[in-house]
């Protein structure tokens, strides 16, 4: 295969680290959702975490995309 | 490792900067780094750039509003120094929720990083006449130099603290005797990696985030040929906006996340002989 095409295909497949960031974003917004609504009292004190668990998902799926970065843009 | 992401910065950077020359549309141009004044120090390159020259308004206009929203310290805060306040109260109690009171003694370096953080990434939302837009925390040299700070800094203090016994920080309590080694080399990478994590985090997110802006600003430019009132030309005009209020949200919480990360593992040194 062409090594340029091939880096083209390894980026694009290196993207896909970002369906593990969307499916782990919509649980933690869906899950502290759920939470909320059956206490609401207790939900504000958890914003924080939210917040914090939503960065920390998506950035484990920003790692591909600095993966496919890489690929498209650093001379090897 | 690290010197892949510096080079990719880098040749990110050259590819934006030679395609913008030749006319065509690069999402990448926006990170180039300029030299501005060229210094040789010691056979190192310490140019004067414009990423030093955003650093220097950042920090300086942080100075500029704490000094000067201070300077009467009231009792009843007015507006600005309520501002202030609240700043300080906010990083207060993340320190002291996740470092303990113990922690309350690096306060000061917490409250630098996570207020420099928080400010170059507000000021790599706002272009500016002249200068254009630079995000100075988009390039993982900037954001791998504090990690690794943040790092040795809490090594140290670990040492310090507890002497040797702070190596008991890779071996947990209440783990079987047959999986110890395991747990252990796999503690002693993680511990390893935070660098890394911690920097990477912050600039993916700020790379990520910018690039996107463009691409999706390009769009908006795009079908503005089309007219600027037709539907086709303002529904990604609304979307831009929409996406701005992200990144805003997004350059809030990876400022607040890497100083909670921070805090993390400031409390690890502190605390490493009690889990």
């Amino acid at each position: 295969m062409d090594p340029a095409a091939a880096k083209l295909i390894g980026a694009g497949l290196a993207c896909s680290a970002l369906i593990g960031a969307g499916i782990g974003i919509g649980l933690i917004f869906g899950n502290f959702l759920q939470g909320a609504l059956r206490n609401p009292s207790a939900a504000p004190a958890q914003f924080p975490n939210l917040l914090l668990g939503f960065a920390l998902a998506e950035a484990t799926g920003l790692f591909g995309l600095v993966i496919a970065l890489i690929l498209l843009f650093v001379k090897l | 490792m690290i010197d892949w992401f510096i080079s990719a910065a880098h040749a990110a950077a050259a590819e934006g900067g030679s395609h913008h020359d030749a006319g065509g549309f690069n999402p990448m141009h926006q990170f180039t780094i300029d030299r501005y004044v060229h210094i040789k120090l010691f056979g190192y390159d310490a140019s004067f750039t414009n990423s030093s020259l955003w650093m220097v308004m950042g920090t300086g206009l942080v100075l500029a509003f704490l000094i000067y929203s201070m300077r009467e310290g009231r009792l009843v805060p007015t507006r600005m120094q309520s501002v202030s306040e609240l700043t300080y109260e906010f990083v207060a109690n993340m320190v002291r929720q996740n470092a303990g009171n113990a922690g309350m003694a690096y306060f000061p370096i917490i409250f630098t990083i996570f207020v420099y953080v928080f400010a170059m990434n507000m000021l790599g939302m706002i272009p500016l006449p002249g200068l254009g837009n630079f995000t100075v925390t988009s390039h993982i040299i900037i954001t791998f130099a504090l990690a690794m700070f943040v790092f040795l800094g809490v090594t140290l203090i670990g040492f310090y603290k507890h002497g040797i016994k702070f190596l008991k920080l890779f071996v947990p309590s209440g783990v079987p005797a047959l999986l110890l080694p395991l747990i252990s080399v796999i503690e002693i990478i993680s511990y390893f990696t935070r660098p890394i994590s911690l920097s990477v985090r912050l600039f993916a997110n700020m790379m990520a985030g910018h690039t996107m802006l463009a691409v999706f600003g390009s769009f908006v430019v795009g079908l503005g040929a089309a007219g600027w009132l037709s539907p086709v030309a303002f529904l990604p005009f609304i979307f831009m906006v929409a996406l701005m209020g992200l990144e805003i949200l997004i350059a809030f919480l990876q400022a607040y996340v890497f100083a909670v990360l921070t805090c993390i593992y400031l409390n690890d040194a502190l605390h490493a002989g009690s889990h």
